[in-house]
């Protein structure tokens, strides 16, 4: 139990530097939801039943400009692919545990607590992983929820002249950076970017889900092509 | 916004349970389905594929309309936006720089 409580604690002070990103982002967003017109409850249910920072901004800005509910749910979705990533790469670590406790770290999977987490068991084998994992995804899920009530609060004191929902795609772009690592990604961004521009008109906002998968297929194609002309090299 | 509350309440849970299935996917499944490669590797170039898609057309055409001229104050401080993304990598950078210059814009 003492080597739970030491590792779990390790968890905790590693987390702990990421949170200067985090509550920030998450007070922003507790402030868009309340501009867009969404009630306090509904504010925080987002921030905790959604749990997904990213996804919320999108939600709010398709919300701003009356999307269509599907295409704001199929959007959200997309967006969150990535954690199947993140289970299929935790997995192997959690195996042994009852299906119900790998329920609650499943739930508390954050791009942050993953990052950090993962890191430290590439590195180390004698971890436990669960202590730790709890440590970094606990602390993150208790900052999220506080932060974003506190920009809830804040968000009502803010009136809509400020134009606060150009936010959104600023946030989006400080997100979308670090994203383009190499020119698979790249093109993806870039053919995303521009069917989204083409096909603005479609009803519903389809152009945004139209956009994500062409984006997607073209840097999956960029890469494999990619692939393809180092392996002629080589060879 | 011009959705009943019921409609936004069903989408938070319709959402949260897509995110909860997504993120027990494989926590679920090891031992019973590995995951494909061709799957992982598609799920690389979400993140700049969907974000990009929400971003571009926000300042290209903000008014539905497509706009690239030096009256459209959202393309210029969004572009001024993107050069301290791409050198901060920092989100409060990023709305500090863009939203300023959004500000000054609209009062010019």
């Amino acid at each position: 139990m003492h080597a739970f409580h030491k590792d779990f604690l390790a968890g905790v002070r590693e987390i702990i530097p990421i949170l200067l990103g985090v509550i920030p982002f998450a007070m922003i967003s507790g402030v868009s939801a309340v501009a867009v017109g969404l009630t306090g409850c509904q504010a925080m249910g987002m921030a905790a039943f959604v749990f997904a920072g990213a996804s919320q901004f999108a939600i709010y800005q398709l919300l701003a400009i009356n999307a269509s509910p599907i295409v704001i749910v199929m959007t959200a979705w997309i967006i969150n692919l990535r954690f199947i990533m993140y289970s299929a790469s935790l997995a192997p670590y959690f195996q042994k545990l009852p299906t119900r406790t790998r329920s609650l770290l499943a739930y508390l999977i954050t791009d942050q607590a993953y990052a950090v987490s993962i890191n430290r068991f590439d590195k180390e084998e004698t971890v436990n992983h669960q202590a730790y994992y709890l440590g970094t995804a606990v602390v993150m899920a208790a900052a999220w929820y506080f932060s974003s009530l506190v920009g809830i609060v804040l968000g009502s004191q803010i009136p809509a002249s400020w134009g606060l929902d150009f936010a959104f795609p600023l946030t989006f772009m400080a997100l979308m950076m670090p994203a383009i690592k190499d020119r698979p990604t790249a093109v993806a961004a870039i053919v995303g970017g521009s069917i989204a521009v083409i096909s603005k008109p479609l009803p519903y906002n389809l152009g945004l889900i139209l956009a994500a998968v062409t984006g997607i297929l073209s840097g999956f194609a960029a890469e494999t092509l990619q692939n393809q002309i180092h392996l002629r090299k080589i060879l | 916004m011009n959705l009943k509350p019921e409609i936004i309440w069903g989408l938070i849970l319709v959402i949260a349970l897509g995110n909860f299935l997504l993120r027990f996917s494989f926590l679920y499944l090891f031992g019973r389905v590995e995951a494909p490669q061709w799957l992982t590797r598609l799920l690389r170039f979400v993140p700049a594929a969907v974000l990009s898609a929400l971003v571009i057309p926000a300042l290209v055409a903000p008014k539905n309309i497509i706009d690239i001229s030096l009256g459209n104050e959202r393309l210029i401080a969004g572009l001024a936006g993107m050069l301290a993304a791409w050198y901060s990598k920092n989100i409060l950078a990023t709305l500090a720089v863009g939203l300023t210059i959004f500000w000054i814009l609209r009062l010019i």
